[in-house]
């Protein structure tokens, strides 16, 4: 009975490795043998030089990945402190207001992220929504936060707030009340029952959380190129460049594997640390 | 153990909104007992521990631990510690780890703590090796000892404990009965137990509070309120009883429907005239022989019998439907019983009066 259920199980497992295979593997193996493919060149048949990869240092490419990695990283932890209180509040204070939290947060999803970037830039913009306004009441005038890496760093965090959001309030949710009042019987402080039981027992969560909002946001380039107006190069814009202006293929390629490379140890790492079972609502 | 009050409740009051799940408590816990508040569920025992160890907040009166008020202390404050019903051990920390809890919060240094995590296991009966251990390694036992000596740890004046027995089989929570008696011999604290359990309290404790609908009832020792409790309630709640409606009569004779009484009873402290309840425990009921002489007699059948183990129970039909238990020892037991016609008689000093109102 158990051997059948198996082979059942990986024969239609099946259809999905194919399809795995054929769009998600091949297309992978294909960039990453294109990454070593001497300059400018569109077939896979020439030998491999890697001067696509000396590049990335030669011409200062690593800036725009330092610039990409670095914003998100500071937009995962503005999220992680901002979402805390929000996420902490939809586990265990709100009730019935959840939902219209979430739905909500979820709405703005509907709406494609470049149309809602673009939303900010004309709210924020000198004459628009907010200087316009003020400078039409008050006479005063500012200039423009937009085209600044804050700017780019807040629509970071604006656009991926709802993935950081749910999986932390999902992380707290799994936090028993009563290991929390055990520990301020035990004489805990509030800090102390934050650092030693509700982010600890929260982990899950916050790993799967900031792991999503930090992958997503360091290969993000609609920040940068609307509300950034290209202050700083995103890394994901130079892949981009490469492949369609610059015609490298090679060159885009070895940007891909290296961004791929770091997102994916990162990935590997955060995930083998925690209970990602315990998160997805699995026997623990 | 002192006859002075250690903790003290004077007309506590709990609300919420408009229900009230306590009305005005007056309690007094000598320091050094065992106190044990019993309660069916839904009497607020498990509000009245919720004040005392600080996670919810009195609405009136106050509490005092010694000479100090403690009810508006929060709860990290307060010198007392409670055992939860479920434990609430922390599922990332060692069984080590979770023990020096307070004293890692005390900031006392690592070699002092492991010390004091050392002779705490082995008050409890742990290997010292399950310092490393993970909380999920351990047997329910062994969790419950964890979160005794967790809580021994925080060395307080008082420990709370919230039913952490009911969860567990029979044979386990009898053993741990027995081992929490004595560990509080050991350690000569206060320990405030809650329970529904009736026989956990008996075993354990030196008094006993028993509570319903937000009011306490009686506070006694196990055997005072098993000889005389104070209500129909209090003598259901304690076990196997049988009750008869009485009549103290203007010559202080006692009389109730189908019972044969001597003539020379009399109702002490109860005003002549008065309804009561006679109250007496299925072992105390005799079968008596035809010529046996006893201060109440009655007839009945044989229904049904029970095997309790080292009892038998037997159910008797008496007069006007009334049932009657009786329990005998198995040495004593009636032979072919069911269905026998019998007579069954005890005596008034076996019995206690409960007045009505």
């Amino acid at each position: 009975m158990e051997r059948t259920d198996r082979k059942l199980g990986l024969l239609s497992a099946l259809p999905l490795t194919a399809v795995l295979l054929l769009a998600f593997v091949a297309p992978m193996v294909v960039v990453a043998i294109f990454s070593v493919m001497p300059q400018k060149v569109f077939s896979l048949t020439h030998t491999p030089d890697f001067s696509a990869y000396a590049v990335f240092f030669d011409q200062g490419y690593y800036r725009s990945l330092l610039w990409s990695l670095g914003m998100a990283l500071a937009s995962t932890a503005i999220l992680l402190v901002i979402c805390w209180p929000l996420a902490y509040g939809m586990a265990k204070v709100f009730g019935r207001f959840t939902l219209v939290l979430t739905i909500a947060v979820v709405m703005s999803l509907f709406v494609s992220e470049n149309i809602r970037l673009f939303g900010w830039v004309l709210t924020l913009m000198k004459g628009g929504l907010i200087e316009g306004h003020l400078r039409a009441w008050t006479g005063i005038s500012f200039d423009s936060p937009l085209y600044g890496v804050p700017v780019i760093v807040f629509g970071l965090v604006y656009v991926y707030l709802p993935f950081m959001l749910f999986p932390l309030a999902q992380g707290i949710a799994m936090v028993p009340d009563d290991t929390r009042q055990a520990a301020a019987d035990l004489g805990a402080t509030r800090w102390q029952i934050l650092t030693k039981i509700d982010i600890p027992l929260a982990a899950p969560g916050i790993v799967v959380g900031s792991l999503l909002s930090f992958v997503l946001a360091a290969g993000a380039l609609a920040e940068s190129k609307i509300l950034g107006g290209q202050a700083v190069i995103a890394i994901a814009d130079d892949i981009e460049t490469a492949f369609t202006f610059g015609q490298n293929w090679p060159l885009g390629s070895a940007l891909s594997m290296i961004l791929i490379v770091i997102i994916g140890a990162l990935a590997l790492f955060g995930v083998s640390r925690v209970d990602l079972d315990a998160i997805m609502g699995r026997k623990r | 153990m002192t006859d002075t009050a250690f903790l003290r409740l004077r007309g506590v009051v709990k609300k919420f909104h408009s229900f009230t799940a306590l009305h005005g408590i007056d309690l007094d816990i000598r320091e050094g007992e065992f106190f044990t508040i019993v309660g069916p569920s839904g009497s607020g025992k498990s509000t009245m521990i919720r004040l005392l160890v600080g996670m919810d907040d009195v609405t009136e009166g106050q509490i005092h631990l010694r000479d100090e008020r403690i009810d508006q202390m929060p709860a990290n404050l307060r010198p007392t510690c409670m055992v939860f019903q479920s434990l609430a051990l922390f599922p990332h920390m060692s069984v080590g780890q979770n023990i020096e809890f307070p004293l890692k919060l005390r900031k006392e240094p690592p070699a002092q703590r492991r010390e004091r995590v050392n002779e705490l296991l082995d008050l409890l009966h742990l290997p010292r090796s399950y310092y490393d251990k993970r909380i999920s390694q351990c047997s329910g036992g062994e969790r419950q000892r964890i979160a005794l000596a967790r809580a021994l740890a925080f060395d307080p004046e008082i420990l709370f404990f919230d039913e952490p027995l009911s969860a567990l089989d029979y044979r386990l929570r009898k053993t741990l009965e027995k081992e929490l008696k004595d560990l509080h011999h050991r350690t000569g604290k206060t320990f405030v137990y809650i329970t529904h359990s009736l026989e956990e309290a008996m075993v354990m404790s030196d008094r006993i509070a028993i509570m319903k609908d937000g009011r306490i009832e009686q506070i006694a020792t196990a055997d005072e309120i098993y000889r005389r409790p104070v209500s129909r309630f209090v003598a259901e709640f304690m076990g196997e009883v049988n009750l008869f409606n009485v009549r103290c009569g203007h010559d202080g004779a006692v009389s109730g429907p189908g019972l044969s009484t001597r003539g020379d009873l009399t109702a002490e402290g109860l005003p002549a005239g008065s309804e009561a309840l006679l109250m007496v425990r299925p072992e105390y009921v005799q079968f008596a022989a035809p010529s046996e002489q006893y201060d109440y007699i009655l007839q009945g059948r044989v229904r049904e019998e029970y095997i309790l183990g080292s009892r038998i129970q037997y159910e008797i039909e008496g007069p006007q439907d009334k049932r009657i238990t009786v329990e005998k020892l198995r040495q004593n037991r009636l032979d072919d019983a069911v269905g026998k016609q019998v007579r069954l008689g005890f005596n008034a000093e076996k019995t206690h009066l409960i007045g009505n109102g």
